[in-house]
């Protein structure tokens, strides 16, 4: 065996290690949240609000907290497929391959890039200015501009699969541009652009910093879309602060849910990617 | 091809599309134009408005205070009027800087072998792993620093670094408990690994296979092939998605904010605590709008991290255009 042989060997053995050191990150993480998390977790965590005194310790749950994110995650995510399908279509039907497309991306891959934190204060900003208090809507309305980006792309790179001979055809039989994006590209690339969905939902349910401000926090169910609404990751990071173990073993569990329910959306995108192939002709 | 037409034409006709709203088909479709290319072009003035709108905000800061003295003071004391931002950047520089030595070498080393060794089985099996890594929320990295690398941290590395390497200040244990620089550091190379390794990977794939295919022809091994012609090719774009990992680790909140300790200092050692600056954003925004100048200075804050954020992300996604175009 020569040095280079050597060489290579040594380098595909660190290769293989730093991939399982990736991975084995994955589970470490994903075991110890379901190993401190699962003892902790019952059906009254699922099923109540905090009682009286339940940050002490008594009796009470997370409910609140599970309600008040598919609301949040659920509106944001609502709203951001009304203006990101528009423009994913509005990018790859009417603006192809020009420049002002390549700036739309480069803008939008630029927004996914600002931390979350920033959405959080840009969004409590935009709500002293219109007169609203931390709400379920001022939570919608900064998760909405975070999962804008994360949708937009996704969508646009699915789209982009749609066989160009599929477009022209539709074009040629006289469709208009309007019409062969609705009736047929978006038919064509629908479990894709779900799967975009899902990701910018997951995105938006896990997201703590940007509804910090926004969304503010309560025992209660949310019964007005200007009342304020507690959210998961937040309840997480407060039962963690308080010093009672016994809390702070439900963060743990309040944890696992978040885990279970981010696990849930990744399986069904990737089922979905799957099935729902009906209209698609390829 | 006749399947497909006939699709289509079923498709079309199939739809109400032309009674609704009484247009003709060519308006609508113009209408339609006009309306998602200013959606489209919202998106730029969205950028535009946020920057503004965070300008405006710590301008009354940003007016009475000299830049320098925001910037590099050491002295945060909210109640007498001092805000002086440079202990929060260095903790927040610090704790990336550590993440990002922590990450890039395993990141890219992964990418490689996703890119180049790992057959199509193999990558079907760990890139799914990956992404769904990328897609746990910051708080459970939180919990998972909290529980593992905090005690890992205080138990372990700092006993052992503290006692062999304590005379360089780097590793110098000051600090008993795990809430630490190098606890945060290590949450955010985790967090960051999907970022590194999805967008390498991606670089290294653009390499054009007639490159790798010359050089194998000139007897050179898989793995010099990938030293001397994939990772130079590559470079720019490898250099880019690291970028790309520093400035998502730069914004980074909650997972740092629950492990970093958060004690307003110029950190000197990884052992030390550091209060990294969106940590301070999110602890403080209870109090700010009682203590004048305050909620201006913690817009401040915002700024800088969007400020910081915007150039790096606009530098690699330019690299990462250009190699892309090349291709």
């Amino acid at each position: 065996m020569n040095r280079h042989k050597i060489e290579e060997l040594i380098f595909k053995g660190l290769m293989m290690a730093s991939t399982m050191f990736v991975l084995g990150s994955l589970v470490l993480i994903l075991g110890t949240v379901i190993w401190r998390g699962l003892p902790a977790l019952n059906l009254a965590m699922l099923t109540q609000t905090p009682k009286g005194g339940y940050y002490m310790g008594k009796e009470g749950g997370i409910l609140n907290a599970i309600v008040g994110s598919l609301y949040l995650a659920g509106g944001a995510t609502a709203l951001s497929l009304v203006i990101s399908l528009p423009i994913a279509l509005y990018l790859q039907i009417y603006a192809p391959r020009t420049r002002q497309s390549e700036v739309a991306r480069l803008v939008l891959d630029v927004l996914w890039g600002i931390p979350s934190i920033v959405y959080g204060a840009f969004g409590f900003t935009l709500m002293l200015w219109l007169g609203i208090r931390a709400s379920l809507l001022g939570g919608i309305i900064a998760l909405t501009l975070l999962e804008l980006p994360i949708m937009v792309r996704g969508m646009d790179e699915a789209i982009a699969l749609v066989p160009n001979a599929l477009k022209e055809a539709s074009l040629a039989l006289g469709a208009t541009c309007l019409e062969t994006a609705f009736k047929v590209v978006v038919k064509q690339t629908a479990p894709a652009l779900l799967t975009a969905v899902l990701l910018a939902f997951g995105r938006g349910i896990g997201d703590a910093a940007s509804v910090l401000f926004t969304a503010g926090y309560t025992d209660r169910l949310p019964d007005s879309i200007l009342s304020p609404v507690a959210s998961l990751p937040l309840a997480i990071f407060f039962q963690l602060g308080t010093p009672f173990p016994a809390v702070q073993d439900r963060a743990y569990a309040s944890a696992l849910v978040l885990t279970i329910i981010i696990l849930i959306l990744s399986l069904t995108s990737r089922w979905l990617t799957g099935r729902l192939t009906t209209n698609i002709v390829r | 091809m006749e399947k497909t037409l006939q699709l289509i034409r079923y498709q079309l006709g199939k739809g109400k599309w032309n009674i609704v709203f009484g247009l003709s088909r060519p308006t609508k479709d113009r209408l339609a134009r006009r309306i998602m290319g200013l959606l489209t072009l919202s998106t730029g003035i969205l950028l535009l408005v946020m920057i503004l709108v965070l300008f405006a905000r710590s301008w009354p800061i940003l007016a009475i205070k000299p830049l320098e003295e925001l910037l590099f003071s050491t002295t945060w004391q909210p109640l007498q009027g001092a805000f002086g931002f440079y202990p929060f950047i260095m903790g927040t520089l610090w704790v990336t800087m550590i993440a990002m030595i922590i990450a890039a070498p395993p990141s890219l080393l992964t990418a490689i072998y996703l890119a180049e060794y790992a057959s199509s089985r193999t990558r079907e099996i760990v890139k799914p792993l990956i992404d769904l890594l990328a897609g746990i929320p910051s708080v459970v990295y939180g919990i998972w620093g909290v529980l593992t690398v905090v005690p890992f941290v205080q138990d372990v590395i700092a006993p052992f670094l503290g006692h062999w390497f304590g005379f360089i200040p780097l590793f110098q244990v000051n600090n008993p408990t795990g809430y630490s620089i190098l606890a945060g550091g290590i949450v955010l190379a985790v967090m960051v690994f999907p970022v590194i390794i999805a967008v390498s990977e991606e670089v290294i794939q653009a390499v054009p296979q007639g490159l790798r295919e010359a050089s194998l022809a000139l007897g050179a091994t898989r793995w010099q092939t990938i030293k001397h012609v994939v990772l130079r090719y590559s470079l720019p774009g490898v250099m880019a998605a690291i970028v790309l990992g520093f400035s998502r680790a730069f914004g980074e909140t909650m997972a740092v904010l629950m492990v970093v300790g958060n004690v307003p200092q110029v950190p000197h050692s990884i052992f030390d605590a550091a209060y990294p600056l969106p940590a301070l954003i999110a602890n403080n925004y209870g109090e700010m709008m009682s203590i004048p100048l305050y909620d201006a200075a913690l817009m401040g804050a915002s700024l800088i991290l969007l400020l910081v954020v915007l150039l790096f992300n606009l530098i690699s996604r330019l690299i990462l255009m250009r190699l892309v175009r090349f291709e």
